[in-house]
């Protein structure tokens, strides 16, 4: 296996080819904030909260996307992106509804965790209220596209870890929303196996538990890695 | 001739209110507005939520008595799963109920109103506020401020937090009572019960020494009133059946159908104002028009069920006849109330089954309209939602305690104008001001609640000539 050498905030890193900005990153203990990313999942670079400046390149690149290379010199949190940082999370918080108090979420939300992060205490940008339904045709589970970052990991683990590929993207710009059974009410697809996958990747309160009221939701992603290794050792097992 | 640059409305919701009065001919005050000038629009930006949310969202619209829309809404929500809650969710919910009634009782006596009477009508305003009592009367006013501490720490220790806790759910609440918290809440009792029975005492000597004629000029008149009423026509806050009486006593509608109450009230609505006049269908908007809060729930209610409030409560009729028609004596009614509401958290304290932990029946939608009633610190609060099948809120309509008192505080600021200006007054004295606000005050209106606690309640009175002109006015933000 070979293995690249690279420097990220200053601090040496050996990784193996193939290794992505963000993993390099989180090797040696350097926080780069993630929204759509999820381990287990495949990247999509769909936030582009992990934006990173690489040394002689002009462009920005995503650290969940990029693979190391050897010599690279990146930088994680300069001004400019703690500037674009801040300004994708009030987009996020401007281009939907998100009512904090009274959200599932409330207080286990990784876009208010996000917001808090990059220092967001009010949106310069104007809130645009976009009229947007609330699905409950599923008898266990709600979506409210109000609350929706279009992060599509809901997308991904439904396809990608349960199989069951219930979940899209329809639309396009500002109109784009997730849509289940190429754009059925929730309820009615027959191919949702009701696993709550989705619900337990969403990193707000879009998906949520219907018998769940404001702050309810405690959703943790992160077991998703845990189910993910757990199948892939299986896998490997004779 | 002055010219005036209005500043309208002011942009601290929940506390701006105008009033206008009016003179006639001879210079007489012929009536006089009380104006509320904000929009709220909870009704409308609700529809397209999630039922289960409904608690958490109409609990914002007050940061001083949340619980009672969260009880109102959670009821309703119970209606809509068509579950009976576990009893230990039920006595929880009273508990936070008494808890509220406590804190909000305390603050409304204590620093919003008590610092006209202690202190004076005309003292100097400046001064006429909870710090004005605390350099006055310290020993009063701390225990005033611990009074509304211990109900704000008992909803804290259910709900989590003091303000807009959302733990009464749909089906019941969300945590039940630690055994420590008990012994905690508990611990506390002796002292609230000390600091009532002192303001007790305190200001039934006024009632009968320098506030007499106040309470017989502040809003004192003949109207209905309303309230819940439980087994035996028991004094009740959170449950039981809603009853009107007339002032001499007589019931005119027991047992209201709550669910179909838009059968039995109505809204009326006049263009100077967003706040609504409901009124009891059958006797038309006027003679229909009826009062809630402290003083009606005591005087629609045949005792209170605990020793020392039916004490109390005697001798409010002995001094106000079987049915007190006075709006001054709500402060009495309110004093009262936390006796009843401090008793009662005693006796649930020590029900075996406070600390049960089967607190929450789950279900799915079962009805698609239902209503929810319970009682606020200021009256019967009505919460009716209308849902799909799959529990998508269509439709909303809240019946605000403030709102059924919206007639009795016209009623009562015309009377207080009457009383305190002269014909031909042209002037308004800062002592008019004052005691005008005080009529206000005796309904202890939500819209006074988050601005006053300073001592102050933003307030824009108009005087206006028989030919509509406005000959003056004064304001005070």
């Amino acid at each position: 296996m070979s293995v690249r050498t690279l420097t990220i905030d200053g601090r040496d890193v050996a990784m193996a080819t193939g290794a992505t900005l963000l993993a390099a990153a989180r090797e040696v203990g350097v926080s780069i904030p993630t929204l759509c990313h999820l381990e287990g999942l495949s990247p999509v670079a769909a936030c582009r909260l992990c934006l990173v400046e690489i040394e002689g390149s002009g462009k920005l690149q995503p650290a969940c996307l990029t693979p190391v290379a050897e010599g690279m010199v990146v930088h994680t949190d300069t001004p400019r992106l703690q500037d674009y940082r801040r300004t994708l999370i009030e987009m996020l918080f401007t281009e939907g509804n998100h009512v904090c108090a009274v959200c599932v979420a409330n207080g286990h939300c990784e876009l208010q965790d996000r917001a808090v992060e990059v220092g967001m205490d009010h949106s310069r940008l104007p809130y645009r209220h976009p009229d947007r339904p609330v699905d409950l045709t599923h008898h266990l589970f709600g979506l409210d596209h109000n609350r929706c970052i279009l992060c599509t990991r809901c997308v991904r683990v439904c396809d990608e870890v349960e199989g069951a590929h219930v979940w899209d993207v329809g639309w396009r710009g500002e109109h784009c929303r997730i849509i289940a059974g190429l754009n059925q009410p929730w309820g009615a697809v027959d191919a949702c196996t009701d696993c709550g996958k989705c619900v337990q990747v969403c990193p707000t309160g879009a998906l949520f538990d219907k018998a769940d009221t404001t702050g309810e939701k405690h959703a943790d992603p992160a077991r998703l890695w845990t189910l993910v290794r757990a199948r892939a050792r299986g896998q490997q097992t004779p | 001739m002055t010219r005036t640059i209005l500043i309208d409305p002011v942009t601290r919701i929940e506390g701006h209110a105008k009033i206008t009065i009016h003179l006639n001919g001879a210079g007489a005050v012929e009536g006089a507005r009380f104006h509320v000038v904000e929009y709220r629009g909870f009704e409308k930006f609700c529809e397209g939520r999630p039922f289960t949310e409904m608690a958490a969202i109409t609990a914002r619209i007050c940061g001083i008595c949340p619980v009672s829309h969260l009880l109102a809404s959670a009821k309703t929500g119970d209606r809509i799963l068509a579950v009976t809650i576990p009893p230990a969710a039920e006595k929880l919910r009273r508990l936070l109920n008494l808890a509220q009634i406590t804190q909000s009782h305390a603050l409304s006596f204590f620093h919003l109103s008590s610092p006209d009477f202690l202190l004076g009508w005309d003292s100097d305003p400046a001064k006429r506020n909870i710090f004005g009592l605390i350099a006055a009367d310290p020993e009063l006013a701390r225990g005033g401020i611990r009074l509304r501490q211990f109900g704000q720490d008992l909803i804290e220790r259910l709900g989590g937090r003091k303000i807009h806790a959302a733990w009464a759910v749909p089906g019941g609440v969300r945590t039940p009572l630690d055994p420590a918290d008990r012994e905690a809440i508990r611990a506390r009792l002796p002292e609230a019960f000390a600091t009532t029975n002192a303001a007790l005492e305190r200001f039934k000597g006024l009632l009968d020494g320098p506030l007499a004629t106040e309470a017989s000029t502040f809003g004192c008149f003949p109207s209905l009133f309303m309230g819940l009423v439980g087994a035996d026509g028991r004094w009740e806050h959170y449950d039981g059946q809603l009853r009107l009486i007339d002032s001499d006593g007589a019931v005119l509608a027991e047992a209201l159908p709550q669910q179909q109450i838009s059968e039995a009230l109505a809204e009326a609505v006049e263009p100077w104002t967003y706040l609504k006049f409901p009124y009891y269908k059958p006797l038309g908007p006027e003679a229909g028009s009826y009062r809630v809060g402290p003083l009606a729930r005591l005087n629609v209610c045949e005792h209170i069920g605990t020793e020392r409030a039916d004490a109390e409560l005697l001798e409010l009729r002995e001094r106000g006849g079987r049915v007190v028609t006075s709006s001054f004596h709500y402060h009495l009614a309110r004093l009262i109330e936390i006796l009843a509401a401090l008793e009662a958290i005693e006796l649930l304290l020590n029900d075996p089954e406070i600390c049960a932990t089967h607190v929450r029946a789950h279900a799915g939608v079962n009805a698609f309209e239902a209503v929810g009633v319970s009682e606020a610190p200021r009256g019967t609060l009505f919460h009716h939602y209308k849902v799909d099948a799959n529990g998508l809120i269509e439709a909303v309509n809240l019946i605000i305690a403030t709102g059924q008192n919206n007639r009795a505080m016209n009623r009562t600021i015309t009377q207080i104008a009457r009383q305190w200006i002269p014909p031909g007054a042209a002037e308004i004295s800062e002592g008019l001001l004052n005691r005008v606000e005080a009529g206000i005050r005796c309904f202890d209106p939500c819209l006074s609640c988050s601005t006053h606690a300073a001592g102050q309640m933003p307030l824009h009175v108009q005087l206006i000539g028989p030919d509509g002109g406005m000959l003056q006015e004064r304001w005070r933000q």
